[in-house]
């Protein structure tokens, strides 16, 4: 590996990382526009001069900003995201097992959802503008935008309620194994994999067919290659980059989606926790929830920047 | 572009919006009932009174999907234009004006993309009050990122044409290269990424309601309404649907549209 | 076995158009068209864009671009029908018996993997060679062709590898596999001359080494008539003139052969130099685009009132820079532009609008210099309303002169650029620089996208506007030929210092140079045997120093 290319990948990230500490302010900074502050929140009406002054000295809000954000992100670092507000536990603690709740549903999905779509996508591609291409386009298109919670109730309505086959609620709790962990999540799964699938696999397409549609192919073609090694020794090289970033993009859309279906099926994930405490109002908990959402995020993208920074032999390879 | 020649498709989406548009437009005069008056029992069925049932506390849902629909298209229309304006706006501006000013504009929209939208939205919902205004500047400041990023792009490939510098030569202003030069060629793909927005303005604003997060109750909208009946989907009843089915069947039509719109602008970028 | 190799027999290709809002319709690309060819022998197929040559060679492979389709007549190869194979003979075909060089090697080799891969895939892949002899011989091929340390050349990827050597690459590639029959499609157009002469004579002496048939597809006569044995002229898609090269070049029948041979119609007599003061004069200009190489360096140039300066040079030279220069798009690091005797300020924006009106541009690709939603009445007549404020029937009445004067007309007003051919929006651009009533207008490579007799018209027409306006030009380009027609003093440039610059005369007689020489003596010329005697008398020149 080229000193120029570790440089490369050295700068992704550090742009990751200060792209990430630039966000962390954001987040702290939300708090700091609220007309009064979270002690005025947390006493309302009922507040006294004399415990809300208490509360301030208590939360750290006689600090300046500056200060405050430096403690907190701080704390932060060391895993300590701080009291909530509502029920005075440790933010760390409620977020704990839900965190890996929610990392398992969507890894779960995505592990369904990648391959499915760049399988679907490549099929679109090898049957283009014949019929099983116009058939996966006129579905996808069809399902492209459908929300989270249409799909997730009429897969209840029709797996949970009518044919029985799967819960309705994803319950999981610490006792259970793997296997029954994986029953109770099929319809969130499927939910998930489904709200992404139409968009991975229309991209993976467009990516396939942008590059099949490059100059060397057509060389590849006239020397007489074989269909099999035009796509997988002339193009996939080529094509792995763009699919990289269709994979990323929509594993990003799956941290989204991740937050509604969560809401549908009632799963104990952080999705839950953080729409609970955004009616609440309970400003650590959000903001712990979102840095982490942010993060997961942040890291996916500069993931991706990372790998197609490897997989181009330009870089690879310098004059 | 041709409407008469436009795919089947096309032509439903087009009908099904026109649709959509005149419920919103002449809701209060359509719907049999107030939004909120209470007219029955839980969860009726269909009937010759309440054509699609009625929901959790007895309202009529044909009535409350009426006003729900004119509640979530304002919102979404008023949010996407706004952030249409803003974005296309701003990003015309760092296209034609390059440099610092690029720069700082394109940094500071990577920093808001740098987050998933509902995400952000959430964070700053936790804080702000939650009414029409909050929702839909959130959702146009929000949204203004994704059309800074589609407006710069097509106005930096346009820019870099010979005519564009062949007007700069001659010593044209800002705004004629903008709206002479630029716009004209940016306006069907432009429409098309209206479209788009539009409908994920309605999807979006409906997450949030089904979350609890978007428009509050007693006023009906489509996410909200789902989030209200969703308990009857455990016994088997489908009130929670229509609402949903209203939602998907308009992006579904909007999607037709706009891949048409697309269709138009690629074939015409290749002759 | 037959006396020929190839014989192509009354050939028809169609192409189907999708136009969104109409019907799909068919456009007859090649009609009728047959020829025949002897092992060892080249057959050139010349013609202008749009001539169906490219269709024809890639049909002698059964293959037919986007929609493209053989309707009729036959392709026969060693006694077999080309257009009958299917599947695995078909892959045998192309590749093992006949081979391919794309115009754009940049593009056609995979970015993905080594040379050597890409160039011995073919022969190991249909089992013609192990791996070690394909590598081998590709080694063999590599020496052949001039690349230099041929040993190691193959390890390399395409970007890591020059124009000039990756259109030798590509031929060593298409030699790999051993072929019957290579066709070239324009392989040395993208390049520069002083390099096209290189590849030229290397693909020439690879053909008659190894023996093999050719198709040479070009636009450009004087290319073709070095490497082939026959030519034919194709126009439209049908055959003009089919001759030995010595016939079509010396002896030409049809007219539109004849006006290929003559290139160049224009000729201006070179204006005298007078002692006024010059209309544009820049003094040791520097510039740089990142700070730290200058693309042009202690370039100074005049030109005077109603002459015209070429500035000419390859890519690379620094010539469209100087152009950027003078326009105000690109402030020069050093040194002063003085136009009407007076200092220019560097910058467009602090120009006064009588100087834009004053100096004004033509591009190279009318495509993309006028703005497809304007109409021609827009385009030509947006300056007269910018500069002079016309309006109405004023302006109308204005822009119709300028359509007259570039031979158009009022039918034209209300067209869109997509419904003019290349030449007309390359008038309707000059009409545009014109409608100002400039002093100066530079011309950045006006004729390099347009077809020889396209480009032929507007060169005549620019110097019939000059004629009549008094107006200057400076002329940049890489055509000596263009230089040789048009010009009162020449520019010659080579990375982005000035060679020399002097009359017509002086620049074009000898002695040169050795850069000067270099590219002169590059300029392929219409007669057999030119390449041959340049290439010795390099040769010469080499021994001799």
């Amino acid at each position: 590996m080229s000193t120029y290319l570790i440089r490369l990948v050295l700068q992704r990230f550090a742009l990751g990382l200060i792209t990430l500490f630039a966000i962390s302010i954001l987040i702290f900074l939300s708090a700091e526009i609220l007309p009064g502050d979270v002690a005025q929140t947390i006493l309302g009406q009922s507040a006294t001069p004399e415990n809300l002054a208490n509360l301030r000295t208590q939360l750290g809000l006689d600090k300046p900003p500056l200060q405050r954000y430096v403690n907190w992100l701080g704390g932060v670092l060391q895993g300590d995201f701080g009291t909530a507000l509502t029920n005075r536990q440790p933010v760390a603690k409620l977020i704990g097992t839900r965190f890996g709740n929610t990392l398992f549903l969507a890894f779960v999905s995505a592990i369904i959802a990648v391959p499915l779509a760049i399988l679907l996508g490549l099929l679109a591609v090898r049957f283009r503008d014949k019929w099983p291409d116009k058939l996966i386009s006129a579905l996808t298109l069809t399902t492209i935008s459908l929300p989270e919670f249409f799909v997730g109730y009429v897969l209840i309505l029709v797996f949970a309620i009518k044919l029985r086959w799967f819960p309705s609620l994803s319950t999981v709790s610490s006792t259970m194994d793997l296997g029954d962990r994986l029953w109770v999540i099929v319809l969130p799964c499927a939910t998930l994999t489904f709200v992404v699938l139409a968009h991975m696999m229309r991209m993976t397409r467009a990516a396939i067919i942008g590059v099949m549609s490059s100059p060397y192919i057509e060389m590849a073609q006239l020397k007489g290659v074989s269909p099999f090694n035009i796509i997988f020794r002339h193009a996939l090289p080529n094509a792995i980059s763009p699919i990289i970033n269709v994979v990323v993009v929509n594993l990003a859309y799956l941290i989204v989606g991740v937050v509604v279906v969560e809401v549908i099926f009632v799963y104990p994930g952080m999705g839950q926790l953080f729409v609970d405490n955004v009616s609440k109002r309970d400003l650590p908990v959000v903001q712990a929830c979102g840095l982490i959402f942010a993060t997961v995020f942040i890291g996916l993208n500069m993931l991706a920047d990372i790998l197609s920074i490897l997989s181009n032999p330009k870089l690879r390879f310098p004059k | 572009m041709r409407l008469a020649r436009a795919p089947l498709t096309a032509k439903l989406g087009l009908i099904i919006i026109l649709f959509y548009i005149l419920v919103a437009l002449f809701g209060p005069f359509l719907a049999p009932h107030k939004q909120s008056d209470v007219v029955g029992s839980v969860w009726q069925p269909i009937s010759k009174e309440f054509p699609l049932g009625t929901d959790n506390v007895g309202r009529d849902i044909l009535s409350r999907m009426i006003y729900g629909t004119r509640t979530t298209l304002f919102i979404a229309f008023i949010a996407t234009c706004l952030s249409f304006s803003w974005g296309i706006l701003t990003g015309f501006f760092a296209a034609v004006s390059g440099g610092w000013i690029d720069q700082i504009l394109s940094r500071w929209v990577d920093l808001l993309m740098a987050f998933p939208t509902l995400i952000f939205a959430l964070v700053v919902l936790s804080i702000v009050p939650i009414n029409m205004t909050t929702l839909i500047l959130v959702m146009a400041i929000l949204d203004s990122t994704r059309v800074f990023r589609i407006a710069r792009a097509l106005a930096a490939d346009t820019v870099v044409m010979d005519f564009v510098e062949a007007a700069r030569l001659r010593g044209e202003g800002t705004l004629w290269i903008i709206f002479r030069e630029i716009l004209p060629n940016t306006l069907t793909p432009l429409v098309a990424e209206y479209g788009l927005r539009f409908s994920f303005a309605v999807l979006f604003l409906s997450s949030l309601s089904f979350l609890g997060l978007g428009v509050q109750p007693p006023a009906a909208d489509w996410g909200g309404m789902v989030r209200d009946n969703s308990l009857g989907i455990t016994f088997g009843i489908a009130a929670s649907l229509i609402p949903a089915a209203a939602l998907a069947i308009l992006t579904v039509s909007v999607n037709f549209v706009v891949d048409w719109l697309l269709d138009q602008t690629s074939s015409l970028r290749n002759q | 076995m037959a006396e020929h190799l190839l014989t192509v027999k009354d050939l028809e290709i169609k192409a189907k158009v999708h136009r969104p809002g109409e019907k799909p319709f068919d456009v007859t690309l090649v009609d009728k068209v047959s020829f025949q060819l002897k092992k060892g022998k080249v057959l050139g197929l010349i013609g202008e864009s749009g001539a169906g040559k490219s269709t024809i060679g890639l049909a002698t492979l059964a293959y037919g671009r986007f929609g493209c389709t053989i309707t009729g007549g036959q392709i026969i190869l060693h006694d077999n029908n080309v257009l009958s194979y299917e599947g695995e003979a078909l892959r045998e075909h192309r590749g093992g018996r006949v081979s391919y060089v794309a115009q754009s090697a940049a593009a056609a080799f995979n970015p993905a993997h080594k040379l050597d891969e890409q160039i011995t895939e073919v022969a190991i892949n249909k089992g013609a060679m192990s791996r070690s002899e394909a590598v081998a011989y590709a080694k063999l091929l590599y020496k052949k062709l001039g690349l230099p340390n041929p040993d190691r050349f193959g390890r390399r990827y395409p970007h890591q590898v020059s124009g000039g050597q990756l259109q030798r690459a590509m031929t060593a590639m298409a030699l790999a596999s051993k072929p019957d029959l290579i066709v070239f499609d324009e392989p040395t157009t993208a390049l520069d001359v002083t390099t096209q002469i290189d590849v030229l004579a290397a693909i020439k002496e690879a053909i008659h080494e190894f023996n093999t048939a050719a198709l040479y597809i070009s636009h450009d006569l004087a290319v073709v008539g070095q490497v082939a044995d026959d030519i034919m002229v194709l126009r439209h898609g049908k055959m003009v003139e089919y001759g030995t090269t010595e016939q079509i070049l010396y002896k030409p029948q049809q007219d539109y052969t004849k006006q290929l041979v003559a290139v160049r119609s224009v000729y201006k007599e070179e204006k005298p130099r007078t002692k006024e003061e010059p209309l544009l004069r820049l003094e040791k200009v520097t510039a740089s685009y990142d700070g730290k190489v200058n693309v042009v360096q202690d370039l100074s140039i005049e030109l005077e009132a109603g002459h015209t300066l070429a500035v000419v040079g390859e890519s690379g030279s620094g010539k469209s820079t100087a152009a950027r220069i003078i326009m105000g798009l690109l402030p020069p690091l050093q040194g002063k532009i003085y136009f009407e005797g007076k200092e220019l300020t560097p910058r467009l924006k602090e120009r006064d609008k009588e100087i834009k009106r004053k100096i004004r541009m033509i591009y190279q690709m009318p495509d993309v210099a006028l703005n497809p939603r304007h109409t021609v009445r827009d385009t030509i007549g947006r300056p007269l309303t910018f500069f002079f404020g016309l309006q109405g029937k004023e302006r109308e009445h204005r822009v119709v002169e300028l359509l007259d004067q570039i031979e158009m007309g009022a039918d034209y007003l209300n067209r869109f650029p997509a419904e003019l051919s290349g030449g007309q929006k390359q008038r309707v651009c000059i009409a545009r620089a014109l409608a100002s009533n400039p002093e100066l207008v530079i011309c950045d490579e006006v004729t390099s996208a347009l077809d020889p007799l396209v480009a032929d018209g507007i060169l005549k027409l620019l110097m019939r506007l000059q004629e009549e306006t008094k107006v200057a030009y400076l002329f940049i380009t890489h055509d000596i030929a263009t230089v040789r027609a048009i010009s009162d003093s020449i520019a010659v440039m080579y990375q982005g210092k000035l060679v020399e610059v002097g009359q017509k005369s002086k620049i074009l007689s000898p002695p040169h140079p050795a850069y000067t020489e270099l590219l002169l003596s590059s300029v392929p010329e219409m007669r057999m045997g030119w390449l041959e005697e340049a290439i010795s008398n390099r040769k010469m020149a080499a021994a001799g120093n």
